[in-house]
């Protein structure tokens, strides 16, 4: 386990290019928060000076130069932070959006560098969200504390600062009773709110799910006329949620009639304690006219006000980002687990790059998904496979078919014992060098947005168009290909919807055979193909690929029919290794599967 | 626009009395807004009385503006308490119904809603379009009516203090929102190609990340990354952008303010010291201390409501997008349903007379009720599973049919089966029969009676169907079978997965029937769900059945197991099956051959073999379903 601190620090270690953006963003929002807290305190000295004019005779020559002077200063300071915060505004814009881009980028690289092991440990859709919404609530936090973060500690220390200074005997006072009048509230409400929005999220989304839910399964909701049924369940889940949101709101919203009230009483104490000071500490000359101010001057009320107000609202921002903070603690802590995850696999770095050709062998395998299991995925599996070899593969669902060929390309390493390509042990081999002599056709079929030549091509990025056209045709996908208008030029849209199962997986092939790999490893890949089709793929590979070690996995017997060896696996293990004709002789388990599979077809 | 209107007088119209007292209380609060400047001038005023004649001459006039002062404040308080309070909780409440009535319009639309539409985007109408609605109500509309009334008032509490100097804080907030019209404009233009660009990023991530092992296994990490770079530096650009405007708002209309606020004092001094008098509403006066000192403060919060009303202009604008897109599914026309004819539970007497059973119990037979108008009679038929497609044309849009003079008879017991490419009109067929689709011509009769007289959700409580998307919701085993008929009782549903061959893997589960599914079973396998499906359809007990390619996407021993449960259900009932392998569909009572919404053949295997047309072509392989 990483500690938060550490978590956070690998996410700030982002910042990085724009350390400077955001140096300049938090000295540009410094200068900026200064001079507005002094501007109260300039024109509170403008007044004092105007209301010793009216009331303590002073010169008017002098109180025009004071209103120049003091006019002048509060002009200067106007500017300064009008251009602080511009050019504080668009340098934590460079900051935020680059220190986003950062995260963004070291994200989806780091998941990239993922073994199988740390993909099903996180899972696709959970990465996705850890990329998408996650990273958007830290993004988020990050501005809001290189922005407001920076600016309302300053500016109420300031105020709170200015205020002493203005009024020594008063402000102790009235701030001593307004800050926790603010803090100890505000505490609580976060306390409450954070927890309890965190199950609320949760509702929310049990809610959406619910409402999927209904959206995907329409036909079985109105074929079963479940309508009522529906809308009822909702409507309490609903309910229930509402209910969790309306305590929650309504404790949220009971800051603003607090701070209210609080600004309220300071108010009402600096006027009538403040007038009060002000009668008691002056002295009236009653033969000139003249006031002499002691101690706090009518000017000051309006600059105490306005500090006062500039504490509260400090405060009131800081706790509002602790708020976030809190709230967007959970993101933080999902993308750090992304972050600090250790890639189960990595490439050997002196690896070997020549893979001398495609003999397989397993000596004494064990594997499990998860070292604490107590499973075996596979069991004691020991074979040797010949390069050139054609080897069917039939077991049922669960049997581990899969997992043992995921074993070769190194998508997991095995748990006990070894496998070796080539004569060499996986794990000595460059992984590139590795994956690029293995061509896995996955049983999860996936074809990304794109051209169809796009998508072929990630088989090799210099195939040329004749060699695509020869892929395809040994795929047995040319023909529809050509049949498109703008043949291999036509769109794949996102996870290759457009195209049919069958014609998804024939170009899956295709780019597989573009490779031009010393193995080539069909999982299931050919399930959606009729079977005449599907003959032919065989034809073509035995024909075209004859060096090439070929692995089938496949439920429907035709399509291992003809290998040179066909291996049965259940449970995670090897149960028999044969010929068609051996292993109908000797073999319960094949024997059911093809009894099964001539009675309702298939076999045609 | 308009739909905003339209959502507030909605909200207003689910609560009236409510809101009329939010937006009482929300002028009561702005009192105190109102009261503290001019207490604040008077008090100022009496303090130069206080030093020249002492505490006591004061101290009345002191003690009442002070008593006035906490009494508005007091109410100010309250009201604000009251405000806030009553705005949180009706806005969640409102907003709860709100999403109770869109779902419940949603479970109303007929299914041409849900095939013309994505379902993304109407998940999206559900989820991003309600909560600008709940930003809206909670939020953005309580603000915007606050600021609103403090505006108002602070701003008449100027005019009674100076109209000069009220002047010169009009031109500065004209200032302001022509300002921030202009950058608010740049900014939202930004942020919407900032959004474009957001969605590009996330589907690319999206499909990265679904496709990663297919990454890994072509070695194809690293054009995966430059490809995400571009675009990601592309985002950064776009949002840098985007919040360069967003960010200078503030600080510009803050410094506005400041500006503002100098010119404000610099002017009040200049009239002081020129002994100008001052105009107010309360008519010619000479200027004092006490109107600039609480005119400062006023200048703040002016501005400071002027900025606030401004932020939320950008907010209400998008939030209008959002409330057109749920209005929009809210005018969506529901499903119509002038069936008349109803289901009911019945027995058959010794004379063979139909009789309805009251309090709808159990009798384990059903029959059709059907009321005359005219006669004024009620004629019960008995629901036995005889349909009858006559001469049916149909198609989902008036210009093109899809389905061409289909006739198609299944006795009760029947098992009738559909083949033909994809796009045939198989499954359009079986859209017909449950009236997911009204035909364009043509009859439908069930047992006799046309099904446009039947209420729809009779008629298809009446047909089972079992569909290749095995679609679950999240709940329990025995809540997933028990889908198919509520009141079935626990015995009924183990017998009905017995039945399916789904017992013996649910009692392998740890939790057994209690097994909870989640995420449309995902802790099954495409096999278990399946059988769940064929075991839901059994406990419904329907003598009309639907298989719609149920078997498609299970591997073959499943399969087997798949089948077996499907034989047994099929049992004595009548039955519309349609299945990719025709191996399936060989010991049909009628099989037909369907070619671009047309019945090209009819007949048994055996027939249809001996035809030696398209299906003998089909079953001997020289052409491919595809």
């Amino acid at each position: 386990m990483v500690s938060k601190k550490e978590t956070i620090k690998l996410i700030l270690s982002n910042v990085k290019g724009y350390r400077k953006a955001t140096t300049l963003s938090i000295i540009f929002i410094l200068l900026e928060a200064v001079a507005e807290c002094i501007i109260p305190f300039m024109m509170s000295k403008l007044l004092n000076a105007l209301s010793s004019y009216a009331l303590s005779g002073q010169d008017f020559d002098l109180m025009i130069n004071e209103l120049i002077i003091y006019g002048s200063i509060l002009l200067g300071l106007a500017v300064v932070s009008f251009i602080g915060g511009v050019m504080a505004g668009r340098y934590s814009a460079k900051a935020g959006c680059g220190f986003a881009k950062n995260l963004r980028e070291s994200l989806f690289t780091k998941t990239t560098k993922f073994s199988f092991t740390n993909i099903d440990k996180f899972s696709s859709s959970s990465l996705i969200t850890r990329q998408t919404f996650d990273i958007f609530n830290i993004q988020q936090s990050f501005i809001m504390i290189t922005r407001i973060g920076v600016r309302s500690p300053i500016m109420f220390i300031f105020s709170f600062i200015m205020s002493i200074i203005i009024a020594p005997n008063l402000s102790p006072i009235i701030l001593a009773i307004i800050i926790p009048l603010v803090l100890i509230p505000s505490a609580i409400i976060i306390k409450i709110c954070t927890k309890r929005f965190m199950v609320l999220f949760d509702l929310y989304d049990e809610i959406n799910e619910k409402v999927e839910e209904n959206v995907r399964g329409i036909r079985v909701v109105k074929t079963y006329a479940r309508e009522d049924f529906e809308k009822e369940k909702f409507e309490k889940e609903s309910l229930k949620m509402a209910k969790g949101f309306r305590f929650v709101e309504q404790l949220l919203s009971a800051t603003n009639p607090i701070i209210q009230t609080i600004m309220y009483i300071s108010m009402c104490s600096i006027l009538f304690i403040g007038s009060t000071i002000i009668i008691n500490n002056s002295e009236y000359d009653a033969i000139n006219d003249v006031i002499t101010f002691h101690s706090l001057n009518i000017g000051d009320i309006s600059s105490l006000i306005t500090y006062c107000a500039q504490v509260l609202s400090g405060l009131m921002m800081l706790s509002m980002i602790l708020f976030f903070l809190i709230m967007s603690l959970p993101s933080i802590k999902r993308v750090g687990e992304v972050l600090v995850e250790k890639p189960t696999i990595e490439s050997d770095v002196d690896g070997l790059k020549e893979i001398k050709n495609g003999d397989i062998e397993f000596k004494n395998v064990n594997f499990k998904y998860d070292i604490n299991a107590d499973k075996f995925a596979l069991k004691n599996v020991n074979l040797k496979i010949n390069s050139g070899e054609t080897i069917g593969i039939i077991g049922g669902t669960g049997s581990s078919k899969t997992t043992l060929i995921n074993l070769i390309s190194r998508f997991y390493d095995t748990t006990e014992g070894e496998v070796l390509v080539g004569d060499e042990n996986v794990k000595n081999y460059d992984l590139v060098s590795l994956r690029d002599a293995i061509s896995v056709v996955l049983q999860k079929n996936i074809l990304f947005s794109g051209t169809i030549l796009e998508n072929l091509r990630w088989g090799n990025k210099e195939a040329s168009l004749e060699e695509v056209k020869k892929a395809c045709e040994i795929a047995q996908a040319s023909t529809f290909i050509e049949q498109f208008k703008d043949g291999y030029e036509h769109k794949i849209e996102q996870g290759g919807t457009n195209v049919s199962g069958g014609q998804r997986q024939r170009l899956c092939i295709a780019r597989a055979l573009l490779k031009k790999p010393k193995v080539l490893v069909l999982d299931d890949s050919t399930s959606a193909v009729d079977t005449k089709t599907d003959a032919y793929i065989r034809k073509g590979l035995k024909e075209y690929l004859p060096s090439v070690t070929k692995i089938i996995i496949a439920q429907r017997i035709n399509s291992v029919i003809d290998a040179d060896r066909i291996i049965v696996m259940d449970k995670g293990m090897i149960v028999g290794i044969g010929t068609h004709e051996e292993l109908l002789k000797s073999n319960d388990i094949y024997q059911e599967v093809y009894s099964i599979q001539s009675k309702i077809g298939g076999a045609k | 626009m308009k739909n905003l209107f339209r959502l507030i007088k909605d909200y207003f119209k689910a609560h009236p009395v409510v809101i009329t007292i939010v937006i009482v209380c929300a002028f009561l609060n702005a009192l105190g807004a109102i009261v503290a400047p001019i207490m604040l001038q008077n008090t100022v005023n009496l303090i130069e009385t206080g030093i020249k004649e002492g505490f006591s001459t004061i101290s009345n006039d002191f003690f009442l503006y002070l008593s006035l002062m906490i009494t508005f404040y007091v109410i100010s308080i309250i009201s604000g308490f009251t405000y806030s309070q009553l705005t949180a909780r009706y806005a969640q409440m409102y907003l709860h119904e709100l999403r109770v009535k869109v779902f419940s319009h949603l479970e109303d639309l007929p299914i041409s809603y849900f095939d013309q539409n994505e379902k993304g985007s109407i998940m999206s109408t559900f989820t991003n379009d309600i909560d600008t609605i709940r930003q809206l109500l909670s939020q953005t509309l309580s603000d915007f009516l606050i600021c609103f009334v403090a505006f108002v008032s602070v701003f008449a509490t100027m005019l009674y203090s100076s109209i000069y100097l009220s002047i010169v804080v009009l031109i500065g907030s004209i200032a302001m929102v022509v300002t921030s019209k202009h950058i608010a404009g740049r900014s939202a233009k930004g942020f919407m190609k900032t959004q474009a660009t957001l969605a590009k990023e996330e589907g690319y991530i999206e499909e990265m990340m679904n496709g990663l092992k297919v990454v890994k296994s072509f070695n194809h990490e690293e054009e995966a990354i430059i490809k995400f770079k571009e675009i990601n530096n592309q985002l950064e650009k776009e949002s840098r952008d985007a919040n360069k405007y967003s960010n200078i708002l503030m600080p510009i209309m803050g410094n506005i303010g400041n500006f503002l606020y100098i010119i404000v004092i610099v002017v009040g001094t200049l009239l002081f010291v020129f002994n100008i008098d001052n105009l107010s509403l309360r008519g010619f006066q000479p200027i004092n201390i006490g109107i600039l000192v609480s005119f400062l403060p006023m200048v703040r919060q002016f501005t400071n409501n002027v900025a606030q009303v401004s932020n939320q202009v950008n907010p209400i604008a998008m939030a209008v997008g959002g409330v057109s897109r749920v209005y929009k599914l809210l005018d969506e026309k529901k499903e119509v349903d002038e069936g008349y004819v109803t289901l009911i539970r019945a027995f058959v007497d010794e004379k063979g007379n139909i009789e309805e059973v009251e309090n709808n119990k159990d009798t384990n037979c059903w029959a059709w009720k059907h009321p005359h108008k005219e006669t004024n009679t009620i004629t019960y038929t008995l629901l036995k599973g005889d349909i009858v497609l006559d001469d049916v044309d149909f198609g989902y849009n008036e210009k093109r049919l899809v389905l061409h003079n289909v006739s198609v008879y299944a006795k009760p017991g029947q098992k009738i089966a559909f083949v033909g490419a994809t796009g045939a009109g198989k499954t359009t067929i079986t859209n017909l029969i449950n009236r997911f689709y009204d035909i364009a011509d043509g009859k439908i009769r069930y047992d006799g009676i046309n099904i446009n007289k039947i209420k729809k959700k009779d008629l298809r409580r009446s047909l089972g169907v079992v569909l290749q998307d095995t679609n679950l919701f999240s709940g329990t085993i025995m809540d997933n079978i028990r889908y198919g008929r509520l009141d079935a009782t626990d015995e009924e549903c183990i017998e009905a997965a017995k039945l399916a061959n789904a017992d013996s893997f649910i009692s392998r589960l740890p939790n057994g029937y209690n097994t909870y599914i989640k995420g449309n079973g995902s802790n099954l396998s495409q096999g278990q769900a399946q059988l769940l499906n064929i075991a839901r359809a059994a406990v419904s007990n329907c003598p009309t059945l639907i298989l719609d390619e149920a078997t498609s996407s299970i591997d073959t021993r499943t399969e087997a197991i798949v089948l077996s449960g499907m034989e047994n259900l099929m049992k004595g009932r009548t039955v519309f099956l349609i299945a990719h392998r025709l191996s399936t569909i060989k010991d049909a009572d009628a099989i037909m051959v369907l070619e671009n919404g047309r019945i090209i053949e009819r007949g048994t295997h055996d027939q249809l073999i001996n035809l030696n047309g398209y299906y003998y072509q089909l079953y001997t392989g020289k052409f491919e379903l595809e």
